[in-house]
C-alpha cells in the first residue's frame, strides 16, 4: 500500500502529463507544473475519485500545491 | 465491436416528447447512439419509451430543478452509461408585450431556457472532460437572433444561449469538447401551430424557400453536429430557417 503523498504525486503526474519524478512536494501546478484552470478543477475531480471523498469547491480553490493536496487529504481522510 | 458502432454514444435530449426534440432523439438513435429523451410529465415519458423501443428510453426531467438535473444524469450514467452526447432542446414560451409582462413570465422563461443550459451542461461536463471527447448542442431560435415584438423574454434566452455556447466552446475546445448552437427558424411544430393565420402567411412570405421547416430537417443538423465528421466545427450557430434570416 503506498503512502498518500505516493498516491497524490502520481495522480498528478498523471493528470498534467508530466513524470513522477518532476513532482516534487513544494511544486505549485500552474506556476510549476503547467497547469491550467480547468486542469486543476480536474484533477481535484481525480483526487476525489483516488480518496473516494467529496472536495467543497472552497476548499478546492485553496489546493494549488502539491503538498497542499497531500495535506487535505491527510487531515481529512487519516 | 463493429465498426458500425465505433460512433455510438449514450445521448441525452431534454424535451424529446414532441416537435424538434422528438425529431432529434429518432435522428441520434438512427446515427446509432443510445438516446435518453426527457419529458416533463410521466406521460410523455412514457411515450418517449415506447418511441425509442430499444434504442433507448424516456425520462421525466424538471430542467429547472438542479436536484432532478443531478439524480437523471447520475441515474442515466448508471444505467445506460455516462451521456457524452448532450442536446438541450428543452424550452419555453411565455409571449407577451413588454409593457404587459409578468414579473413571472419573464423569469420562467429565463430559467427554463437559459437556466437549464447551466444546470444540465454542468452535470454532464465532468464525464465528458474525463472522456476526452463530447458533444453539446444547444437549440436556440432565430429570434434570438431576428427579435420578435411580444418575445423579448424568449428571445433574451436563445441570445443568451448564444454567449454560453461560444464561452463553453472555449472552455472545453482543450478536451475535444465541441459546443454548437442550432437555431431554428419557423418549423413547423405544435409550439408555432398555436400562432394565427395572419401571422403564419406573415412569417411565409419572409421566407425564400415558401415553406415551414420539418423537425426532421432541423434533426438532421443536430445529428452532424453530434457526428465525429463535424469535429472541427465549435463554438457556431447554424441557422435553419429556409432563409428567412440570413448572416
Amino acid at each position: 500500500m503506498s503512502s498518500i503523498e505516493e498516491r497524490v504525486k502520481k495522480i498528478v503526474a498523471e493528470q498534467l502529463g508530466v513524470k513522477e519524478e518532476e513532482v516534487n512536494t513544494e511544486a505549485s501546478f500552474v506556476e510549476d507544473l503547467g497547469a491550467d484552470s480547468l486542469d486543476t478543477v480536474e484533477l481535484v475531480m481525480a483526487l476525489e475519485e483516488e480518496f473516494e471523498t467529496e472536495i467543497p469547491d472552497e476548499e478546492a480553490e485553496k489546493i494549488t500545491t502539491v503538498k497542499l493536496a497531500i495535506d487535505y487529504i491527510n487531515e481529512h481522510l487519516a | 465491436m463493429s465498426e458500425a458502432n465505433a460512433e455510438a454514444r449514450v445521448a441525452l435530449v431534454t424535451g424529446a416528447s414532441r416537435g424538434i426534440g422528438r425529431a432529434i432523439a429518432h435522428a441520434l438513435a438512427a446515427a446509432g447512439h443510445t438516446v435518453v429523451g426527457t419529458a416533463t410529465s410521466e406521460a410523455g415519458a412514457a411515450r418517449i419509451d415506447e418511441d425509442l423501443g430499444d434504442r433507448g428510453a424516456g425520462r421525466v426531467l424538471d430542467v429547472g430543478d438542479a436536484a432532478s438535473v443531478d439524480a437523471l444524469v447520475k441515474a442515466v450514467t448508471d444505467e445506460f452509461g455516462a451521456p457524452l452526447v448532450l442536446v438541450n432542446n428543452a424550452g419555453i414560451t411565455r409571449d407577451n408585450l413588454l409593457m404587459r409582462m409578468k414579473a413571472e413570465e419573464w423569469d420562467a422563461v429565463i430559467d427554463t431556457n437559459l437556466g437549464a443550459l447551466y444546470r444540465v451542461s454542468k452535470a454532464c461536463a465532468r464525464a465528458m472532460t474525463r472522456a476526452r471527447w463530447g458533444r453539446i448542442v444547444n437549440i436556440t431560435s432565430v429570434v434570438g437572433a431576428m427579435g420578435n415584438a411580444g418575445q423579448s423574454n424568449y428571445a433574451a434566452s436563445k441570445a443568451g444561449a448564444g454567449g454560453f455556447t461560444r464561452a463553453l466552446a472555449r472552455e472545453l475546445g482543450g478536451r475535444n469538447i465541441t459546443v454548437n448552437c442550432v437555431a431554428p427558424g419557423f418549423i413547423d411544430t405544435d409550439m408555432t401551430r398555436e400562432l394565427g393565420d395572419d401571422q403564419r402567411q406573415a412569417m411565409l412570405a419572409q421566407i425564400p424557400l415558401g415553406r415551414l421547416g420539418e423537425p426532421e430537417e432541423v434533426a438532421a443538423v443536430v445529428a452532424f453536429l453530434c457526428s465525429e465528421q463535424a469535429a472541427y466545427v465549435t463554438g457556431e450557430t447554424l441557422h435553419i430557417n429556409g432563409g428567412m434570416y440570413m448572416t
